[in-house]
């Protein structure tokens, strides 16, 4: 598959998507809301098939952003899909561990930092805190300073 | 009726004499055989994601080459071209050509660290001091260059900080032909040991699907016969230029692993030999003087696989999210994968097989009672003075001053 092709496959989740950016030819960001990324997910690892790479959960402005980052190896494209979490009292988004084992630890890392919830991940325990660690407290917020 | 039975569980860790890193395995056994293992990490948590919005876009490269001692040359490599990539900077051609020599040098003192560490841990020491012994060249050609030993801190955002002086490459040149007889050496000594097949081959077997479903990188993966290498896969650097091959083994089990690494570097000592025949002329950095707001990946693939870097930038001078990712992330939870079905006695080597690096380089004093007798200047200026005089010998310029910077 080239990029031509892995491009064409994309469009095929289109409809679950707000937005396709291109900025380079081996950078794609797709851009969807919290409800949608599951199935956005489960599309680019099962279907496309893309390898994942990793997560990253940013505290923005007015929502937390979940970015699953993926490559396509024979082409060295970086694929990146943005969910915004609108609901900053209770961020939550639905897991991608059960289909995808290597989120597992990531996952749990983003529920320590940022304090996201990811709902029906199978061992949803600390990873980075220590167990005294007060709860409620989150590092990676922007409130919490250095 | 049937009652239930919690089955024995053995701790290794969080601190044993195996790694020099904090750990911590929970396996449960059933006899000898381990039916389930639980890893616990970040008992050396430091914050550097959260530390590194707090720096300035030029001082982040020296942090993250602080996350790993020994991949000191990968994490400030794909930073600064994650922040090149938001900048849409192109760097001179001789940085290029730089870049990759360190990073090859970085790979041939991994490789062999692993190679003695992996004969340590199955108790065949002569392999470990072999191997150890003919890593040390390389550590002092890496402090010839860059002024250390480790955590080189040699790259910026628009080139490198120092550059290789034309003196020294015969000298490099000579140590890579030692390099590469005695790695050649080694390697056949391991590979035709009959005592080291009976040991490794099929022992901790990670299977190609497993090596995709947990996204493996580096030689795990390469290992497992997934013959990914960001290297080719995205060339940056110089390696499109060069010739090279990504090795690659099918069988998955800690052998394959040993093979890939071993091959590797010789594949090392070829790349750096042609980059310094190419080696352009011209300046090693151009000076980048803002930021853009945007967003950019960096890519570098360092001894244990693939490091991946996320920048966000506002417009600021300091990055406002900055995700690092390194390999062994990925690599360690393909434990789940490939420990259980084994015996305990073969779980150390399977551990030790996808080279964990928990991430840790610590401050250093030498305390004699209670009276400290190096603090941090003291070995600063000593390993400033060694550096001096090593460059000296080989009549090589003095390193720059951090306030010619």
């Amino acid at each position: 598959m080239n990029q031509q092709q892995l491009n064409n496959k994309l469009e095929k989740i289109k409809a679950k998507l707000l937005a396709i950016e291109r900025p380079a030819d081996n950078r794609i960001y797709l851009s969807c809301e919290a409800e949608n990324s599951y199935a956005v997910n489960k599309f680019l690892f099962e279907d496309v098939p893309l390898r994942f790479v990793i997560s990253t959960g940013i505290d923005s402005d007015d929502c937390f952003e979940i970015l699953y980052h993926y490559a396509y190896d024979p082409t060295g494209c970086v694929v990146t899909v943005k969910a915004f979490i609108r609901d900053r009292e209770n961020p939550a988004i639905e897991s991608i561990t059960p289909f995808l084992p290597a989120a597992e630890w990531i996952e749990r890392e983003m529920h320590d930092l940022l304090g996201i919830d990811f709902k029906n991940h199978p061992n949803l325990k600390r990873l980075i805190l220590a167990d005294d660690w007060p709860e409620g407290v989150y590092p990676l917020r922007k409130e919490i300073k250095k | 009726m049937k009652k239930s039975v919690r089955k024995p569980v053995l701790a290794v860790g969080p601190f044993h004499p195996l790694q020099e890193e904090m750990e911590f395995f929970q396996l449960t056994v059933d006899g000898e055989i381990v039916t389930d293992i639980d890893v616990r990490i970040s008992y050396n948590h430091r914050g550097i994601e959260k530390i590194s919005e707090s720096l300035q876009f030029d001082q982040v490269p020296f942090l993250v080459s602080r996350i790993c001692g020994i991949c000191s040359a990968s994490h400030p490599l794909a930073y600064v071209q994650a922040v090149e990539e938001i900048a849409g900077v192109t760097i001179p051609d001789r940085a290029r050509y730089v870049r990759t020599i360190i990073a090859e040098f970085e790979r041939i003192h991994s490789h062999l660290l692993w190679a003695g560490l992996a004969g340590h841990f199955i108790g065949y020491d002569t392999v470990f001091m072999w191997a150890w012994k003919y890593r040390e060249p390389v550590l002092d050609l890496l402090e010839e260059i860059t002024g250390n030993r480790n955590n080189y801190g040699n790259v910026r955002v628009g080139g490198c900080r120092e550059d290789i002086p034309d003196e020294l490459i015969p000298k490099i040149l000579v140590e890579l032909d030692q390099i590469e007889k005695k790695t050649e050496m080694l390697t056949k000594a391991v590979l035709d040991d009959p005592v080291l097949h009976a040991r490794l081959k099929g022992v901790g077997t990670l299977k190609r699907q497993d090596a995709i479903s947990y996204a493996v990188t580096g030689p795990t993966a390469r290992g497992s016969g997934v013959a990914i290498d960001v290297r080719a896969d995205e060339p940056y650097a110089a390696y499109a230029d060069l010739d090279w091959n990504v090795i690659s083994q099918p069988e998955g089990d800690v052998f394959a692993k040993a093979v890939v690494r071993l091959l590797e570097v010789l594949e090392a000592v070829k790349i750096i030999r042609q980059a310094l025949k190419k080696l352009p002329d011209g300046p090693v950095v151009i000076e980048v003087k803002e930021i853009p707001p945007g967003e950019g990946v960096g890519r570098a693939e360092a001894p244990r696989g693939e490091t991946f870097h996320y920048v966000r930038s506002d417009g600021g001078n300091r990055p406002v999210r900055h995700k690092a990712r390194a390999p062994s992330y990925v690599n360690v939870p393909s434990f789940k994968a490939s420990c259980i079905g084994q015996h305990i006695a073969d779980v150390t080597i399977t551990l030790a097989a996808v080279d964990p690096c928990y991430s840790c380089t610590e401050r250093l004093a030498v305390v004699d009672g209670n009276k400290v007798v190096f603090d941090y200047d003291a070995l600063l200026k000593l390993s400033r003075r060694k550096t001096a005089e090593l460059r000296k010998d080989a009549g090589v310029p003095e390193l720059l001053k951090m306030e010619d910077l």
